[in-house]
């Protein structure tokens, strides 16, 4: 699979489309359908499709093991951390209204803070856990 | 839709059954967006049809791609499983018409948030204003559900005997 040229050369023409698709639908998800869930997946699809083709130890290269960890905990931290921010500046948790100058403005932050928190930690969840799989190899131990 | 279940249940090669599996992860994401469930049929497209194809034939690579078979007949199961469908199906009975104005779903807090969210929280998608605002409790619990799913799978699968052992080298 890894010599496949016509898998190689498409995978490349529609990754960047992939991950533009992906942020699309992070940002846009307020106006149109879409959130930090599903473009989390769209991004780990990405991941996935090029770790598919281009083999895992290229794709470790892209997106370290380490880096995956740390957004695993990234995304709920800064999730929970809109909410103790709200706390901090007089308001109840993950209450957005505080957060600027009006509450619409608040809630547009909020939200958009809250929807990049899910994004981050579906997409390393997500890529983490193929990684984990593909990585894995059955010693004695196991099984 | 049922064809693709009853050949799911009948085929014992395990890819084939991963296949199906996601064509019907597809299908319902088509019904989902005929119900005009957009945000829904994104994510049954994304991760039934996707990645959990991906998952499954990973697994199946580190496993087996036979279906065992099965040892007995299970004529307990199958009782359990025939009453609690015709216990669903009754219940579908008092469900509501589908789009009927009069729906309890329909009267309840539905109609607030579909006046007010767009204009309390300026997001035109109510779906979004609703998940991450209203909801952020339930929204918040789901993230960490996927984190607790995360750090599960790695603490399973990761190759933390490799660790280990290397700590006991450097110890020694």
């Amino acid at each position: 699979m890894h010599s496949n040229l016509v898998l190689r050369v498409v995978a490349k023409l529609l990754m960047p489309f992939i991950m533009l698709f992906g942020l699309y639908v992070q940002f846009h998800g307020d106006f149109g359908p879409g959130g930090g869930f599903q473009a989390g997946v769209i991004f780990a699809a990405g991941f996935i499709l090029y770790a598919l083709i281009f083999g895992l130890q290229s794709a470790g290269k892209v997106l370290p093991r380490g880096i995956l960890r740390f957004g695993i905990a990234l995304g709920v931290l800064l999730f929970a951390g809109v909410g103790v921010y709200n706390l901090l500046v007089g308001g109840q948790y993950l209450d957005y209204n505080v957060m600027a100058q009006d509450p619409v403005h608040g809630q547009h932050l909020g939200i958009l803070l809250v929807e990049l928190g899910v994004g981050i930690t579906v997409t390393s969840v997500m890529v983490m856990v193929f990684f984990t799989f593909a990585r894995h190899r059955p010693t004695k131990g196991d099984d | 839709m049922s064809i693709t279940v009853f050949a799911i249940l009948r085929i014992r090669n395990l890819y084939a059954v991963v296949m199906l599996a996601s064509i019907y992860s597809l299908m319902a994401a088509a019904i989902f967006v005929i119900l005009d469930a957009v945000d829904v049929a994104f994510t049954e497209a994304a991760v039934g049809a996707g990645i959990s194809t991906v998952l499954a034939l990973g697994t199946i690579a580190l496993t087996t791609d036979r279906e065992k078979k099965p040892s007995r007949t299970k004529i307990l199961p199958l009782i359990v499983v025939c009453l609690t469908g015709a216990a669903l199906i009754y219940g579908t009975l008092d469900l509501a018409h589908y789009g009927d104005p009069n729906a309890p779903a329909q009267q309840h807090v539905g109609p607030d948030y579909l006046r007010d969210a767009p204009v309390k929280t300026g997001i035109p998608n109510v779906v979004t204003s609703v998940l991450a605002s209203y909801r952020g409790y339930d929204t918040l619990g789901e993230v960490t559900v996927i984190f607790t799913a995360g750090v599960g799978v790695i603490l399973l699968l990761g190759n933390w005997r490799h660790i280990g052992r290397r700590r006991e080298d450097e110890d020694a």
